[in-house]
C-alpha cells in the first residue's frame, strides 16, 4: 500500500477481511501472541504496513513447523557447553521450536496488553534467546518472498524498495547513478518459472 | 564392504578441482575416472527459479548439512575445543561443483611475491620483523611457475577485468602492482554499482590506484577454448550463496560438467561420502566410501586425487593416517600445520545522502585498491607486516540479511523509531570491504577432535586458531583508511569496524580458509611438494587450497585453479608415463 515515494503501488485485499488459515505449529493462543509481539517489532505505523499486514505470524508458524524449527540442519550432538564464549556461536540444546514453545511462557496474556505495556514487557526479554529469534523471526517474515507465508501483497518490499527478483537490471545498473530506481516489485511466482518449493514445506 | 571394479584413477570431491582434473584427464588420456561428490546432483539449470533470499541467504540451502558434520574450535592448543553447531564464519558448499556453485567469483590472483614470503621479508625487513610464533614459509614456485596457468585458468572461466601490468608493462586502468600477466584479461571488466563508482573517485582523488574488480562473472557472451559458451550478466544481484540463473557467473556445472556428461571414461558419483583413504605403506589403493543408503565401498584405483575442499582434504589424510600430524609443542609432523582464514572485516560504513540501489549488480563487480595489499608499502614504521585489498562490490543487497542497519545515533533496535530509521537508510547504506592476509603461526593448526564424532561415528576436524597482533594492527589500520576513503566518498555518516578481538564463529568471515596439507620444498616440513604430489604415498594427489603454504588478500580459487592445471600437466605428461616422484 506504500512506496518510498508515498505513492500507492498496489493496493492490499487485506483491510476489513478476516482470513481464517490453519496453523502448523502454534496453539491459537500463542499465534496471537506472537503476531501482537512482532506487531511491536515492526509496528505499522505512518512509516508504512508492519508485521501485522505482512503475515509475519504465518511465516513464523510454518518455519517453527519446517526443518529449521526442529534443528534439522544443526549439529546437535552432547555434550552442550553453555559456557562457551559468545563467538562461538548459540550452544543451546533448545531448538527453535523449544525455545518458542518455552519463551512464549513468559509472555501469556501480552496481546490483551496496551501497546506501551507490551513494549515494557519485551524489554524484560530483549536480552533473551527468544526475544533474538524473534526479532529476526519478524524481519524474515516481513522481508521474505511471499512463497514462505510472509511478506503477504510484497508489503515489505514495497515499504523499503526492494524490487524482489527481479531477472534484468544490465541498463538500469549505468542509467541510475545518483537517482532512485524502483521498480515495480516482483515474486518468484510472478515470474511464472517452475515453482520454488519452500525449506519448509519438505517431507518430514 | 563392497570391493568394485577398479579404476585408473579415482576423485575425492566433485568441485572445481576435482571435475577441472576429471576433464583435463578425461579429455586429454585414456584413462578412465570416478569422481565420488559427497552431495546431490547439480545442473545449471536448476537455478533457473531459485532467487529465494529466504532459503538460499538465510537459510543457507547450498552448503553442508552440519546436523552431519561440522568442526570444533578452540583458541590454543591445549583444552576442549567446542563445535560449531551452525553455519557461520565460512560455508563449505556441498553438491555437485561445491562451494564453487555459491561463491561470489571476484577473481583476483594472488600478489607476485607471496609465493616466496618469507625469503622476500626477509630480504627487505631483515629476520625480526616477522612476528613472534609465525610459521612462514616460501612455497617452492615462483610467480613465473604460476603465470602461465593462471592465464590458462582465465581463458576456462572467460575472466574479466583490466590488466594493469602486461609482460611487465604497466597498463592504464588496471592494477599496477599485480604480477605481470602474459595475456590481457579475456573478457573486458563488468558494469560497476553507482557507489563503487564513488569509491572510484575517491580512492583516485587520494592518489590511490582504483581498478576494475577481476570477476569470474562474464561481462558479456563468450565461449572458452572447450567450446562453452555462456551469456553476459543481467546484474540481477543473486550472486554469492545462490547458483547464477544465467550461467554468466562461472561454476563448475555450467564450464566443466557439460564437458565431462559427454566423456565415457568419467563416472561422477553423488552422494558418495569418502571416508578413508586406503593404503599399504606409501602405496594408495584406492578409497572407502559410504552411499546415501549407508552401504560401504572399496574403490581400487590406480591414482587417487584428493579434491575435497580445505578442511576435508586434512580431515581425510589425518582419518586415513597418512603422513604424521603436526605437533606445536614440539614444530614436528605436517598434515594440519599452517591453518590459515583470510583476514576479512567491514573497513568502514558509510550513511549516504543518495539512494544507491543496491539490489543490482554482481558479487564479482566492483572497484578495488591495491595499494595496501602485500609489501605494496613500506612497512619499516608500521606495527604489523602485509596487507590487504580494499573494495566496494556490487553483491546486491537483499531485505532480510541488510535491513536495520541505521546509524549509531538510533539505539533502538526495534519498535517505531528503528523501523523509521532502517526504513529511511535501507537503500543509503553501503560499505567498503577490507580483504587482507592471515600470515600462518605456530599455534595455528589442524588435527582431530578427540570429542565430538560426525553422523557416521568418524571423529571430526579440530580447529586450533585464533587472531595475533599482526591480523588486529592490519585491521586498526583498514579502519582508519576505510574512514579516509569514506569522508573522501561524502558519507554522512561513518562507522568503523570494533577492534579485532578472537576469532568469531558467528561472524562471516570469508570461505577461504587454507593450509593443512601445505606444499613446500622439503617433506619434514611440508605434504606436498609443489605438484601437488603427496612426499611420500606419490600416488596420491591433494589438490586445492589446503596446499597453500601462506594465505593471500586476495580470494583463492585463481590460485586453485591455477595449480590444479598445473598439476594435471604434471600428471599427464609425465606422472601417468612414468610413476613416480615428480621432483
Amino acid at each position: 500500500m506504500y512506496s518510498l515515494d508515498r505513492q500507492p503501488l498496489r493496493l492490499s485485499a487485506q483491510k476489513a477481511k478476516t482470513v481464517k488459515i490453519p496453523l502448523r505449529f502454534f496453539t491459537e493462543q500463542e499465534a496471537l501472541i506472537v503476531a501482537a509481539a512482532a506487531s511491536r517489532i515492526i509496528p505499522s505505523d505512518e512509516t508504512g504496513p508492519g508485521a501485522h499486514e505482512a503475515g509475519v505470524v504465518i511465516y513464523i508458524d510454518r518455519q517453527l513447523a519446517g526443518p529449521w524449527g526442529r534443528d534439522a540442519r544443526r549439529y546437535t550432538q552432547e555434550p552442550f557447553d553453555d559456557q562457551a564464549a559468545a563467538e562461538f556461536g548459540y550452544q543451546g540444546a533448545a531448538s527453535p521450536q523449544r525455545i518458542y514453545r518455552d519463551g512464549l511462557k513468559q509472555l501469556v496474556g501480552f496481546d490483551q496488553l496496551p501497546p506501551l505495556e507490551q513494549d515494557a514487557k519485551l524489554v524484560q526479554i530483549e536480552q533473551s534467546v527468544f526475544f533474538e529469534l524473534l526479532r529476526r523471526n519478524t524481519i524474515e517474515g516481513m522481508f521474505c518472498d511471499p512463497l514462505h507465508g510472509g511478506n503477504l501483497d510484497l508489503v515489505g518490499w514495497q515499504i523499503i524498495g526492494f524490487p524482489g527478483p527481479r531477472m534484468n537490471n544490465a541498463n538500469e545498473i549505468d542509467r541510475y547513478q545518483g537517482q532512485e530506481f524502483r521498480p515495480r516489485p516482483v515474486s518468484l511466482a510472478d515470474l511464472r518459472l517452475k515453482p520454488h518449493r519452500p525449506s519448509e514445506d519438505e517431507a518430514t | 564392504m563392497k570391493r568394485l571394479p577398479r579404476t585408473d584413477v579415482v576423485v575425492v570431491g566433485g568441485g572445481w578441482t576435482g571435475l577441472l582434473l576429471a576433464k583435463e584427464i578425461a579429455t586429454r588420456s585414456a584413462l578412465n575416472v570416478v569422481v565420488l561428490e559427497r552431495g546431490r546432483a547439480r545442473h545449471a539449470e536448476d537455478y533457473a527459479n531459485d532467487m529465494d533470499e529466504l532459503d538460499y541467504n538465510v537459510r543457507f540451502s547450498m552448503m553442508q548439512d552440519y546436523s552431519k558434520e561440522t568442526v570444533t574450535l578452540r583458541y590454543v592448543p591445549r583444552g576442549r575445543a567446542i563445535p560449531i553447531r551452525q553455519l557461520g564464519s565460512f560455508l563449505p558448499g556441498n553438491g555437485t561443483g561445491g562451494a564453487g556453485e555459491h561463491w561470489g567469483a571476484a577473481y583476483p590472483r594472488h600478489v607476485p611475491d607471496l609465493f616466496e614470503l618469507y625469503s622476500k621479508t626477509v630480504e627487505r625487513y631483515g629476520t625480526k620483523k616477522l612476528p613472534e610464533g609465525h610459521a612462514v614459509v616460501d612455497w617452492g614456485i615462483t610467480w613465473a611457475d604460476i603465470e602461465p596457468y593462471y592465464a590458462k585458468a582465465d581463458k576456462l572461466i572467460g575472466a574479466s577485468g583490466k590488466a594493469g601490468n602486461l609482460q611487465g608493462k604497466i597498463v592504464d586502468g588496471g592494477n599496477p602492482f599485480e604480477g605481470p600477466r602474459s595475456e590481457e584479461y579475456p573478457n573486458v571488466p563488468m558494469k560497476v554499482s553507482y557507489f563503487s563508482s564513488l569509491f572510484q573517485d575517491a580512492t583516485k582523488s587520494l592518489g590511490y590506484h582504483p581498478y576494475p574488480s577481476p570477476s569470474a562473472i562474464l561481462s558479456g557472451a563468450y565461449t572458452n577454448p572447450d567450446g562453452i559458451a555462456r551469456p553476459g550478466c543481467f546484474y540481477c544481484g543473486f550472486c554469492d550463496r545462490f547458483g547464477c540463473m544465467v550461467s554468466a557467473k562461472s561454476q563448475p556445472t555450467n564450464t566443466l560438467l557439460p564437458i565431462l556428461e559427454k566423456q565415457e571414461s568419467v563416472a561422477l558419483r553423488n552422494h558418495c561420502a569418502v571416508r578413508r583413504i586406503a593404503h599399504d605403506g606409501n602405496q594408495a589403493r584406492g578409497v572407502n566410501y559410504v552411499d546415501a543408503s549407508g552401504e560401504e565401498y572399496f574403490q581400487p584405483a590406480d591414482v587417487v586425487l584428493l579434491c575435497a575442499w580445505t578442511l576435508n582434504n586434512a580431515r581425510l589424510l589425518l582419518l586415513s593416517g597418512i603422513g604424521e600430524p603436526y605437533d606445536p609443542a614440539t614444530g614436528q609432523g605436517v598434515v594440519g600445520r599452517n591453518l590459515t582464514h583470510q583476514v576479512s572485516a567491514p573497513a568502514a560504513t558509510l550513511f549516504m545522502e543518495k539512494a544507491l540501489n543496491r539490489f543490482m549488480g554482481a558479487a564479482a563487480s566492483g572497484i578495488c585498491i591495491s595499494d595496501f595489499d602485500g609489501d605494496n608499502f613500506d612497512h619499516s614504521n608500521i606495527p604489523f607486516v602485509r596487507g590487504g585489498m580494499f573494495r566496494v562490490m556490487g553483491s546486491g543487497f537483499q531485505p532480510i540479511v541488510s535491513f536495520g542497519t541505521v546509524p549509531p545515533s538510533v539505539k533502538a533496535r526495534w519498535g517505531t523509531a528503528w523501523k523509521k530509521a532502517a526504513v529511511y537508510w535501507y537503500d543509503r547504506v553501503g560499505g567498503i570491504g577490507f580483504s587482507g592476509e592471515h600470515i600462518p603461526y605456530e599455534t595455528n593448526y589442524l588435527d582431530l577432535d578427540p570429542t565430538y564424532k560426525d553422523h557416521l561415528g568418524d571423529p571430526l576436524l579440530r580447529l586450533t586458531i585464533d587472531w595475533h597482533d599482526n591480523e588486529r594492527e592490519m585491521v586498526r589500520f583498514a579502519s582508519q583508511k576505510g574512514a579516509e576513503i569514506a569522508r573522501a566518498m561524502g558519507a554522512k555518516q561513518i562507522v568503523t569496524p570494533p577492534p579485532y578481538g578472537h576469532y568469531d564463529a558467528r561472524r562471516y568471515q570469508t570461505t577461504h580458509i587454507q593450509g593443512g596439507t601445505i606444499m613446500g620444498k622439503s617433506p619434514k616440513a611440508s605434504v606436498v611438494n609443489n605438484w601437488g604430489q603427496h612426499w611420500q604415498t606419490q600416488n596420491l594427489f591433494i589438490v586445492g587450497a589446503s596446499t597453500m603454504p601462506c594465505q593471500g588478500a586476495a580470494n583463492p580459487t585463481p590460485t586453485v585453479l591455477a595449480l590444479a592445471y598445473r598439476t594435471a600437466d604434471a600428471l599427464i605428461d609425465r606422472y601417468f608415463r612414468r610413476p613416480g616422484s615428480l621432483e
